[in-house]
């Protein structure tokens, strides 16, 4: 997926997709994203497989600031995912229907164009994907 | 500590006043308040108030008048009212003064709260991304709760339900028309499993509680509703808040729990003991959530209280007696001290159209919202 991450420091996308959350060096608690304290938190990278914790559907447009999305709206899927041994995180649903949202569904990691700028680049945001079976 | 009356109250109307600034609708909630206290400006020793968008409370002196009173602005999110009240209560508790006032106002834009990511120091692309959004919040929040503990979208219904149909009886309330159960549940979805209906909005409005000692309070034979208890209390470790860009998979406690505990405690009573309570709707789940997280029933419980509407005026525990935030709107500075109004008329017996049968004699109130902080009060005659 070629385009500009939408912020530096919370995803990678080669050799594959990968969140890149903080580790709390004292208490070892993980979270996302990772903190600018480096003195306290080191990066590490987040499972990237994980189940479904809860899920919503956005049906409005989100006032803007701070959205940034384009004006033209579709309805959206969000919700947390439960990243094994790490965290559960925030993050839009995609390729799933929305009746189909189950909580417990396994899910992966994507990185999907969320909307373009000004110079029509498309801008990366990550995202989470039902799991293809097979 | 002596003991702390509630000798006088007052309301601006909740919902859209365009004619009046937030900080009139407080001023106009106070002069209410003085006239029921039987009392004047210039006999307040104190006061302390806030709003959250609508200014600063102590500019209220030019509305009032420059009696040269201290006054103590608040801001503490949709603790505001509840922390004003907090601060006037103690002032008096302490001994230090006989009688002031708590007042809390506010006035919104229309449409959902529009909240900046650097003011809940977040990073600007969580905002972007379209994730700085309350609703989404109470949404994932009762999704989960409601698969774990089968509550049903019919439940979410009633609860709206009872609210428009107690807010019929409500001068102050905002949406006072009854809206049926159908029309609810059909009604267009904002954000699954939520529609229309069971969000409250933002909205405008004023409350002001004038407080006195025993001694003050008898004087002006104004004795009748006594303060148990006040407390705010902040998350604990593992609580799950509006705009976490994530949250630990070892899930802790809630801010309401440990406000709901330290309130039990300092009244010396528990929750069996409770005549009526006002609980945060901000949407139709959350009271369903907040009748557990305030130990009235258990998790799962909420589907055959409201079947059997033991929340109704007549039931077992009347909640949100005046149509709560989802028939008020929700002013943020205004809407823990309404809750503390509409009990405090209650257990006066003046509720009129919705008066809670039986003569109540105490009355809970719950106030949570962003960035996880809980507010209680216990109020007995």
């Amino acid at each position: 997926m070629n385009g500009t991450a939408i912020a530096e420091g919370l995803f990678r996308a080669a050799p594959e997709p990968t969140l890149i959350g903080g580790r709390d060096r004292a208490s070892g608690r993980q979270v996302f994203p990772c903190p600018t304290d480096r003195e306290r938190w080191e990066p590490v990278d987040l499972p990237r497989r994980g189940t479904l914790w809860s899920w919503t559907i956005q049906r409005f447009r989100p006032k803007s600031p701070p959205y940034t999305g384009p004006e033209d709206f579709a309805p959206f899927a969000l919700g947390y995912v439960e990243l094994p041994g790490a965290t559960i995180v925030e993050s839009r649903l995609v390729d799933v229907d929305f009746d189909a949202l189950r909580i417990g569904m396994a899910m992966e990691l994507r990185l999907v164009p969320f909307t373009r700028n000004a110079q029509g680049d498309d801008i990366l945001l990550y995202a989470f994907a039902p799991v293809k079976e097979g | 500590m002596q003991d702390v009356y509630i000798i006088g109250i007052g309301i601006h109307p909740f919902g859209r006043t365009d004619g009046l600034t937030g900080l009139q609708q407080g001023a106009y909630a106070t002069r209410q308040a003085l006239a029921d206290a039987g009392l004047e400006w210039k006999d307040m020793q104190f006061g302390f108030g806030g709003s959250d968008s609508a200014g600063n409370a102590d500019t209220i002196v030019n509305e009032l008048g420059l009696t040269g009173l201290p006054f103590i602005n608040v801001k503490n999110g949709c603790a505001t009212g509840g922390s004003a009240l907090i601060g006037a209560w103690q002032a008096i508790a302490s001994g230090q003064y006989d009688v002031g006032v708590a007042i809390g106002f506010d006035k919104h834009p229309r449409g959902a709260f529009n909240a900046m990511p650097a003011e809940y120091s977040l990073p600007d692309w969580y905002g972007e991304a379209g994730f700085m959004v309350t609703t989404q919040f109470f949404a994932i929040k009762l999704q989960r709760y409601m698969a774990h503990y089968g509550i049903s979208p019919a439940s979410l219904g009633r609860v709206s339900e009872k609210a428009f149909r107690n807010a019929v009886h409500a001068d102050h309330a905002w949406r006072r028309a009854e809206v049926d159960l159908d029309t609810i549940l059909n009604s267009q979805m904002i954000s699954d499993p939520l529609t229309k209906y069971m969000f409250c909005s933002p909205a405008e409005g004023g409350v002001a509680l004038i407080l006195a000692s025993e001694k003050k309070a008898r004087e002006l034979g104004r004795a009748t509703v006594r303060i148990k208890s006040a407390v705010v209390r902040t998350r604990p470790p593992g609580s799950f808040e509006v705009f976490a860009p994530s949250i630990d998979i070892e899930r802790g406690g809630a801010p309401t729990l440990l406000a709901s505990k330290a309130a039990f405690e300092m009244a010396g009573i528990g929750p069996e003991d409770i005549d009526i309570a006002q609980l945060q709707d901000t949407e139709s789940g959350a009271e369903i959530m907040h009748m557990a997280e305030n130990g009235f029933c258990k998790d799962g419980e909420q589907e055959e209280w409201l079947a059997n509407g033991w929340t109704n005026i007549d039931g077992r525990l009347p909640v949100n007696t005046d149509g709560g935030c989802l028939a008020c709107g929700e002013p943020i500075g205004a809407s823990g001290l309404r809750q503390v109004y509409e009990n405090a008329l209650q257990l006066r017996g003046l509720g009129g159209g919705r008066q809670v049968p039986g003569n109540p004699r105490t009355g809970y109130t719950h106030v949570y919202g962003a960035p996880g902080i809980s507010g209680v009060t216990i109020l007995e005659r």
